[in-house]
């Protein structure tokens, strides 16, 4: 790679995270489940928002989800980022919301509503981010 | 309900307001427009630079600092037994007079001075504008995927949007009406009359935010003097008494949001009117936090002005321009007067200062008593709402 290759921005490391990453890395997306109550969360942390409980585990979840609000961003915020590119938040199947890409040919087709479902991306280096495609509609 | 507020509600009064000029300064730094603007106000409040004991700022982007309070101080060559920098986002001005006024009524401090200046307009490197729009959201599972500092409010317009039926032409309406307080402000970086139309037809930057709908990028320095009511009366100006002071603070990143259409602008002003004793319908100008068009209409919603979802038939009513129910951003706010990042708030309060003196020209809000001034930092994480007024009672 030249020092003029545009890179993307990536996500820094942390070891509580790296379960969420290697997930990724396998075609996965993983959240964190809390062993009391059973509820999963998003980002993970070192505690359960829901109930303080700190046994959490990793899980594989649907990966399916509903787009809660999304922006077509018209501008890029660097040349690794060429616009128009949807910027999304995705309410998940099992309860967290998150922040996300939605890769379409056309933005127009996204609307806050549509459901969306999980796919990976190389995002330069080793790291691979999940992003996601709107859902196929079943005839 | 107690009232928490009791203890300084009416305590403490704005004594000194000033700004500098705003708007493109080339060759001034973030740090000699602070200290225009705080000697500039110790002046208008008929006070010495050595009556100053406590010092709030905040950083500057376009020159970052360790210790920005200190910093100042050592350059003004003032010694403050209270000195402190803070940093809330463009929540940062009113959640420091919060501080300020408690500090007052404690003993901290006797006279305090807060000032903010930025020249993000002509001093901020390329790098630095970068670091700016990619240091905001969280580094691990927000910011890769490119969202600008637009695209994180456009997120917010979008879901009131689809809950509420909002418009886009609504949203327009509420830089339009800014910029007609603007056209009457002979400081303001902005003041040609825009229409909804030309709003519409600017250059979309985040659907559905058009360029209009984003706030300036300035530079711009503003200081107020804060003191007792008591030791207020003695000075050269009528005092602004602040009444109501409240803070609600719910995230740092939009995705942990619990909502994206009502925010802690809610808490923030139920808070300050508790304190106050008084009702959004008191209230007879708002100043309400613009970077861009649809925090206003969130704001209007959560501050009591009209109820939820109501924000955009709010804003056709005509009620934010000059003249109206609630004439909002009498300076022209964000959108239209300035805005140097963190400092924006501050010409806000320098502006209400200047309505509730009477002193504001040919934008004055007839006979105002009492105004509301709102602003949030973060993507509408951390708010805070101050209630000030002409009047103790
Ligand atoms: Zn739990």
């Amino acid at each position: 790679m030249t020092a003029s290759q545009p890179a993307k921005i990536t996500p820094t490391s942390t070891a509580l995270a790296e379960a969420y990453w290697e997930g990724c890395r396998q075609g996965e997306l993983r959240l964190q489940q809390c062993d009391s109550c059973e509820r999963h969360q998003f980002y993970p942390r070192v505690l359960c928002t829901h109930c303080g409980g700190d046994a959490l585990s990793w899980r594989a979840v649907s990966g399916r989800g509903l787009v809660a609000s999304f922006t077509v961003v018209r501008r890029g915020i660097s040349k690794a980022y060429p616009a128009p590119y949807v910027v999304a938040l995705i309410d998940l199947e099992e309860g967290p919301r998150m922040m996300s890409n939605i890769i379409v040919d056309d933005p127009q087709q996204v609307a806050v509503g549509s459901a969306v479902s999980v796919t990976f991306q190389p995002w330069g280096g080793d790291h691979v981010l999940p992003v996601f495609e709107l859902a196929r509609v079943d005839s | 309900m107690a009232n928490p507020g009791e203890a300084l509600r009416g305590k403490v009064a704005i004594v000194g307001a000033a700004d500098t000029e705003v708007g493109v300064l080339p060759g001034r730094t973030p740090m000699e427009l602070c200290v225009e603007a705080a000697l500039a106000a110790i002046e208008d409040a008929g006070l010495k630079r050595t009556d100053v004991d406590g010092l709030l700022t905040c950083n500057a982007m376009a020159q970052p600092l360790m210790y920005h309070a200190e910093a100042m101080a050592e350059y003004m060559q003032i010694f403050p037994r209270y000195c402190l920098s803070v940093g809330a986002g463009g929540g940062t001005t009113f959640s420091v007079v919060h501080h300020a006024a408690s500090a007052i009524v404690t003993g901290m401090a006797d006279v305090v001075v807060i000032a903010m200046g930025d020249s993000l307009r002509s001093s901020l490197t390329r790098d630095q504008a970068m670091q700016v729009q990619a240091s905001t959201g969280h580094p691990q599972f927000e910011q890769p995927y490119g969202a600008t500092v637009p695209a994180y409010y456009a997120l917010i317009a979008q879901a009131h949007m689809a809950e509420y039926g909002t418009t886009p032409e609504q949203l327009a309406g509420i830089a339009v009406a800014c910029r007609q307080h603007a056209a009457r402000n002979p400081a303001a970086q902005m003041r040609e009359l825009i229409t909804v139309e030309d709003v519409l037809a600017s250059r979309l930057i985040a659907d559905p935010l058009h360029l209009l709908d984003c706030s300036l990028v300035s530079d711009g320095g503003s200081a107020i003097v804060l003191c007792s009511a008591e030791r207020a009366a003695d000075l050269r100006h009528d005092p602004v008494y602040l009444l109501g002071a409240g803070e609600g603070h719910t995230h740092e990143h939009i995705s942990a949001a619990h909502s994206l259409t009502t925010s802690a602008a809610r808490e923030a002003g139920q808070r300050a009117y508790a304190m106050a004793g008084l009702q959004p319908t008191d209230m007879d100008f708002a100043q309400l936090y613009d970077c861009f068009t649809p925090t206003v209409l969130v704001e209007l919603e959560d501050l009591g002005f009209c109820d939820k979802g109501e924000g955009g038939a709010f804003v056709d009513s005509g009620a934010l321009g000059p003249g109206g129910a609630l004439p909002v951003n009498t300076h022209g706010g964000l959108l239209s007067h300035c805005h140097p990042g963190n400092p924006g708030s501050m010409f806000a309060l320098t502006e209400s200062v200047w309505q509730l003196r009477h002193a504001a020209g040919e934008r004055q809000v007839e006979n105002a008593r009492c105004g509301l001034v709102h602003a949030q930092g973060g993507i509408m994480s951390s708010h805070t709402a101050l209630i000030l007024s002409r009047e103790v009672a």
